[in-house]
C-alpha cells in the first residue's frame, strides 16, 4: 500500500517535472527570439562583471605555497621520488644514475615476463607478452618504452599503496567516506592538464612531476575500489572472523582484505591502465617516453612512425590489461602434501632462471642487450608511403574530403555558430529546463549554478566551444555505436566479439584515438570530432549490446508469442528495457569525450583545452584551475542528470 | 536440572533501528512486533528469556525472519544487545571488555554458519587453523589440532584443497572442524545444514550426532527444518516475531504445543516418529507382569508392532536395565501412532 502510494507520489512528480521543464524552454525560446533586441549585458556577461578569479587563486596558491611553505615539503617528496625514479631509469633504459647497473637487457626482462605471462593466463598470454616486448625492441623502440615504464612501475604501486590506504579509511570511517565522494568525482572529470600543472610547479619539471600526476590521476578507482570490495565481504565471513577471536588489526590484514581480494586487484588493474594512460599524456610537460615520442612524430605529421608507435602503446596496454585482469580471475589451486618447495615455486624459480639466462646470453650476443637503431626493423617511411598512398587513392581521397568538406560546412560549423549565437542566460535555461525533464529538481538546480559559474568565470565562449566538440562528437557517435551495438546484440558470437573488441579498446590510452583521426582528416577540426567520435563509439556500442542482451529473455518470449516482428520486438521491448542501460553508455561516452576533447587541443582547436596547454608552459595555476573546473562542472552536470535519468528509469521499469 | 545453566539470558531484546536504546526503554513488553515496525524499528529479540545447559542441545527453530539468527548472535555478542542481561558461564558478556570479549572466543565459543563463511584464500588446513593462529599458537602445535579436527569429520586427504575445490558437504566440514579447533565448550551451529542437498544433509545430521556423541558440548543448534529439530533436540525453542513461543522438549512441544503456532507446525508431524514410549507412560499401582515390556526410550513407532499384537489394555513399560518403570495405556499409544 505504502509503494503504491510511493508510486503515485512519483507519477505526479514527473507530470509536475515536465511542466517546470516546459517553463523554462519556454522562457529560453522567448530569450532566443527576442535576441535581437536583447541588451548586450543579457547576450554574454560584460567584461566589467567577471570577477578576477585565477588572480584570486593565485594568491591563494602562493600563500599555501610559499607562506605555508607547501613547496618545501613536495620539493623534500619529489627528492625522494627523484631518487626511486633513478633507480627504475637506471635498470630499465640504463640512466646515468645510481646503481648504474642497467639498462638490463631487453631480452632478459622479455623472457621473465613471458614466464610470468604464462603463470597468469597460459599460452596466449605469454605469447601476447612475447610478441609486444619482442616488437617494441625490434622497432627500435625499446629505450621510450622503457622510460615510460620507469615511471610506471614506480606510480602505480604508490597509487596503489595510496588509493589502498585511503580507500581504507573511507571505509572505516562514513564521515571521511562522505567527505571524499564529491572530490573524487571532481577528481574523475577534471581534464588531465589541471593535474599537470600543478604537479609541475610543486614537483619540478620531468618524470618527477609526470610521477606524481600520474599517481595523482589514478588513486581514484582504486579507493573506490577497495572500499567496494570491504563493503562487499560476506557477513558470516566477518562473523567467522569474529568468532575465531581476532583482534581488530588481524580483521583488516587476515580476513577483510583477502576476502575483498577481487575488488582490490580490480582496482590495481584500473590504476595500471590509468597509469599508462597518464604517463603517456605527460609528455605535455616534458616527461621522456612513448607519448613524447608520438607527440612528436604526429606534430611532424610522420604517420608511419606514429603508427608504429600507436602499435607499441597499445601493445603495451593490452599485455597490462589482460595481464592485470588474469591475476584478478588466477584462483589459488592447492598442492599436494609434500610437494618439494621448488615445486611449489616453479614459475617465479623459471622465471629467475630465464632473467639470469638471458642476461648472461645478451654478453655473447649483443642484439639480446639492445636493438641499434640500424639493426632496427622500423618501417617508418615505408609506411607513411604506404599510407599516403591509400589516402591518395582518388576513391579514397573523394571520400575523406568530401567528408571533411560536409561535416565541417554542413553540420560542424553551423551547430557551433548557432551554440555561440545563444544568449548565455538562454543556454543555461535550456539546459536547466533538459535537466528537470530528464532527472528533476534537483539535478536541474545543480547543473544551473554550474553553468551560471562557468558563465561567470568569463571562458563562456569557449567553454561553448567545448561543449559544442563534445555535443556533435557523441551525437555522431550515437549514429554508430547504436546501430552496431544492435546489428551485434543480434547474434551471441558477434555480441562477444564486439564486445572483447571493446574491451580492448577502452585499454587504449586516450592519446591513441588521434593517430587515425589525424591520418584521415589532417590536423583540423573534424579529425578533432572524428577521434572523439571514435574515443566515444566504444562505450555507446558496448553499453547498447549490455543492454539489449540484458532484457529478461521472457519478456523477449513474451514478444514472440505475441507475433511480434523482429523490428517491432526491437522497438516495442527491446529497446525501452534497454535504455537505461545505454544511459550508462551515454553518460560515459560524454565522460570520454570530455576528456578527449581537451587532449585533442594539440591539433589546435580553440576551446578551453587550448588555453589549458598554453597555461602549461607557464606557471598560471590560478588561470589552469579555473579553466580546469569549468571543464569538470560542465561534465559534471551532464554526469548527475544522466545518472538520475538512468537509475529513475531503471527503477520505473523494474529493473532494479 | 540443577546443574547451573552455562548460557543465561534474561529478557534480552533486540531492536534495530535509527536509536533502538532510547526506543527500547519508552516502549513496554507487550509492544507487538508490527507496533514497533509501524514506528520504523525491527524487534529482532523480544523479551527472550532461556538457559542452555551444560551438555544440551538446544535447537532454535523458527522460520525466516523469526529472529532465531539474531539471538544466537546475541548470545555469542556478534550481534550487541539492547535491553537484558546474557551471561555466560556466570559472566555478563555485554560487561566485557574488547579484550575480554577476544579471549573469550579464543578459548570457549566455536560458531559453524549456513555458507559457511570460510576464508576462500586459505586452504583447509589453514582455515581450521585460523582460530589457533589467532590466539598466537605457534605453526607445528597448531597444524597437529588442526589434522586431528580435520580426522575427526573425515577430511584428511583434502587439507591441501582450497574451499572452492571441495563440495558443499565437504566445506561444511571445514566450518565444523574450524569452529571444534579450539576445543570450545560452547558450540553455535547456525543453519549449518541449510544450504546442502536433502541427502547430504542427511548425511550431516548423522555425522554431527556422531560427534556430538564423542564431545558432549553444549549446542545452540539453529534450523528451519522443524524434523531436523526433531531429530537432534533435546529441548526446541520455536520462535515467531523475535519471540519463543514455547521452549520444551520434542514429545511436549508434539504432545501439548502451547500456542496455535507452535500447533500448525506439529501438525504434519508424524507424533510416533517423535514421541517415547515413556512420554505416555504412567506409574503402574502394583507391578504386574513384566512379560513383553516395552523399552521406556523406544519412540512408539518402533513399538506399533508390538502394540498391534499385543491385545493387553496396559502394557508394561521397563528402562534400559530391565526395570519395570511403569505401563501405557494400549489405545492411547496406538492413537498416537495412527494420528487420529
Amino acid at each position: 500500500m505504502k509503494k503504491h502510494d510511493q508510486n503515485e507520489r512519483d507519477l505526479k512528480a514527473i507530470d509536475t517535472n515536465t511542466g517546470i521543464a516546459s517553463i523554462f524552454l519556454l522562457v529560453a525560446l522567448a530569450f532566443l527570439l527576442s535576441r535581437g533586441i536583447l541588451p548586450a549585458w543579457l547576450i554574454r556577461i560584460p567584461e566589467a562583471l567577471v570577477p578576477p578569479l585565477a588572480v584570486w587563486l593565485d594568491l591563494i596558491f602562493n600563500f599555501i605555497k610559499d607562506d605555508l611553505h607547501l613547496i618545501d615539503l613536495t620539493r623534500a617528496i619529489s627528492g625522494g621520488l627523484e631518487v626511486l625514479l633513478d633507480i627504475t631509469a637506471n635498470l630499465l633504459y640504463g640512466r646515468n644514475r645510481w646503481p648504474k647497473l642497467g639498462p638490463i637487457p631487453w631480452a632478459a626482462v622479455c623472457a621473465s615476463f613471458v614466464v610470468l605471462a604464462y603463470y597468469l593466463g597460459g599460452l596466449r598470454l605469454a605469447l601476447l607478452a612475447l610478441v609486444t616486448f619482442v616488437w617494441t625492441a625490434l622497432i627500435g623502440q625499446w629505450k621510450i618504452a622503457m622510460q615510460t615504464m620507469s615511471v610506471l612501475t614506480l606510480a602505480a604501486p604508490f597509487a596503489v599503496l595510496i588509493g589502498l590506504g585511503l580507500g581504507i579509511t573511507a571505509w572505516k570511517f562514513r564521515t571521511f567516506d562522505k567527505s571524499i565522494r564529491p572530490i573524487l568525482s571532481v577528481l574523475q572529470t577534471l581534464p588531465f592538464f589541471t593535474y599537470l600543472l600543478p604537479a609541475v610547479i610543486f614537483f619540478k619539471v620531468g618524470p618527477t612531476a609526470g610521477a606524481v600526476a600520474t599517481i595523482m590521476f589514478a588513486v581514484p578507482p582504486m579507493i573506490l575500489m577497495t572500499t567496494l570490495g570491504l563493503r562487499k565481504v560476506s557477513t558470516e565471513i566477518v562473523e567467522a572472523g569474529h568468532m575465531s577471536g581476532c583482534t581488530r588489526w588481524q580483521m583488516l590484514r587476515r580476513v577483510y582484505i583477502p576476502a575483498a581480494r577481487t575488488e582490490i586487484l580490480v582496482g590495481v588493474n584500473q590504476v595500471i591502465m590509468l597509469c599508462l594512460a597518464m604517463v603517456v599524456l605527460t609528455a605535455f610537460i616534458g616527461m621522456p617516453g612513448l607519448g613524447a615520442k608520438l607527440l612528436a612524430m604526429m606534430g611532424s605529421f610522420k604517420i608511419g612512425r606514429s603508427f608504429e608507435i600507436g602499435i607499441t602503446i597499445v601493445l603495451f596496454a593490452i599485455m597490462l590489461d589482460r595481464m592485470s585482469k588474469a591475476w584478478v580471475m588466477k584462483q589459488p589451486v592447492h598442492f599436494d602434501r609434500g610437494t618439494q618447495w621448488w615445486h611449489r615455486h616453479k614459475y617465479f624459480l623459471l622465471s629467475l632462471l630465464a632473467f639470469v639466462f638471458f642476461l648472461l646470453l645478451s654478453q655473447l650476443i649483443p642484439i639480446l642487450a639492445e636493438v641499434t637503431r640500424k639493426q632496427s626493423f622500423s618501417q617508418g617511411k615505408e609506411i607513411d608511403k604506404i599510407i599516403k598512398g591509400f589516402l591518395a587513392i582518388d576513391s579514397i581521397k573523394n571520400t575523406t574530403e568530401w567528408l571533411r568538406w560536409f561535416l565541417n560546412v554542413k553540420v560542424l560549423i553551423p551547430f557551433r555558430n548557432s551554440l555561440l549565437w545563444i544568449p548565455t542566460p538562454a543556454f543555461i535555461l535550456i539546459i536547466m529546463g533538459l535537466g528537470w525533464y530528464l532527472a528533476g529538481k534537483k539535478e536541474a538546480l545543480i547543473a544551473g549554478l554550474f553553468f551560471t559559474i562557468v558563465a561567470i568565470t568569463g571562458w563562456w565562449d569557449r567553454s561553448v566551444i567545448t561543449l559544442y566538440t563534445v555535443i556533435s562528437a557523441v551525437v555522431l557517435a550515437t549514429f554508430i555505436g547504436i546501430p552496431l551495438g544492435i546489428l551485434a546484440a543480434r547474434s551471441t558470437k558477434w555480441s562477444s566479439r564486439i564486445l572483447l573488441a571493446c574491451d580492448t579498446a577502452q585499454t587504449f590510452p586516450s592519446f591513441i584515438y588521434l593517430i587515425p583521426a589525424i591520418m584521415l582528416f589532417g590536423v583540423n577540426d573534424v579529425a578533432v570530432v572524428f577521434s572523439i567520435l571514435i574515443f566515444a563509439a566504444v562505450p555507446l556500442t558496448r553499453y547498447t549490446i549490455e543492454g539489449l542482451r540484458g532484457v529478461p529473455p521472457e519478456m523477449v518470449e513474451a514478444a514472440d508469442m505475441s507475433g511480434a516482428t523482429r523490428f517491432q520486438k526491437l522497438l516495442t521491448v527491446q529497446l525501452p528495457l534497454a535504455l537505461p542501460t545505454m544511459g550508462v553508455g551515454f553518460n560515459q561516452a560524454i565522460n570520454f569525450a570530455f576528456f578527449m576533447v581537451i587532449i585533442a587541443a594539440f591539433i589546435g582547436t580553440q576551446d578551453l583545452g587550448q588555453e589549458l596547454q598554453r597555461t602549461l608552459a607557464g606557471t598560471e595555476l590560478g588561470k589552469n584551475f579555473v579553466l580546469g573546473m569549468n571543464v569538470s562542472l560542465m561534465a559534471l552536470s551532464f554526469d548527475f542528470i544522466i545518472t538520475k535519468w538512468t537509475e529513475t528509469r531503471k527503477q520505473a521499469l523494474g529493473l532494479g | 536440572m540443577a546443574k547451573k545453566p552455562v548460557i543465561s539470558a534474561r529478557n534480552v531484546w533486540k531492536i534495530f533501528g535509527a536509536n533502538p536504546k532510547k526506543y527500547l526503554s519508552q516502549i513496554s513488553a507487550d509492544y507487538s512486533f508490527d507496533q514497533i515496525k509501524e514506528d520504523g524499528y525491527i524487534a529482532g529479540v523480544k523479551d527472550v528469556s532461556i538457559d542452555v545447559h551444560k551438555g544440551e542441545m538446544l535447537v532454535i527453530m523458527g522460520l525466516s525472519g523469526s529472529g532465531k539468527s539474531t539471538l544466537v548472535r546475541c548470545l555469542s555478542r556478534l550481534h550487541d544487545i539492547t535491553g537484558g542481561t546474557i551471561s555466560v558461564d556466570n559472566q555478563d558478556i555485554m560487561s566485557l571488555t574488547e579484550k575480554e570479549l577476544i579471549e573469550l572466543r579464543r578459548s570457549k565459543m566455536g560458531m559453524v554458519f549456513q555458507s559457511f563463511g570460510l576464508l576462500p584464500h586459505r586452504t583447509v588446513l589453514e582455515n581450521v587453523a585460523f582460530p589457533l593462529e589467532m590466539r598466537g599458537q605457534d605453526k607445528y602445535t597448531r597444524r597437529e589440532r588442526a589434522l586431528e579436527v580435520i580426522r575427526l569429520v573425515g577430511l584428511e586427504g583434502r587439507e591441501e584443497y582450497f574451499p572452492r575445490e571441495l563440495s558443499g558437504g565437504q566445506q561444511q566440514r571445514v566450518g565444523i572442524a574450524r569452529s571444534l579447533a579450539i576445543e570450545p565448550d560452547i558450540w553455535f551451529l547456525d543453519e549449518p545444514f541449510s544450504a546442502l542437498d536433502p541427502l547430504i544433509r542427511r548425511e550431516m545430521q548423522v555425522e554431527f550426532l556422531r560427534l556430538q556423541g564423542l564431545l558432549g558440548k553444549t549446542i545452540v543448534f539453529i534450523t528451519h527444518d522443524f524434523d531436523e529439530a526433531l531429530r537432534l533436540a533435546d529441548r526446541i525453542a520455536i520462535m515467531k516475531d523475535g519471540m519463543i513461543e514455547q521452549c520444551s522438549t520434542p514429545d511436549q512441544i508434539v504432545l501439548n504445543p502451547a500456542t496455535e503456532y507452535v500447533r500448525k507446525f506439529t501438525e504434519e508431524v508424524e507424533k510416533a516418529r517423535v514421541v517415547n514410549v515413556e512420554a505416555i507412560m504412567e506409574p503402574t499401582g502394583k507391578p504386574r507382569s513384566s512379560k513383553n515390556a516395552l523399552y521406556g526410550n523406544k519412540k512408539l513407532r518402533d513399538v506399533a508392532k508390538i502394540l498391534a499384537s499385543d491385545t493387553r489394555e496396559f502394557i508394561p513399560v521397563k528402562d534400559t536395565d530391565d526395570k519395570l518403570i511403569g505401563q501405557i495405556n494400549r489405545k492411547k499409544a496406538l492413537d498416537i501412532v495412527f494420528g487420529e
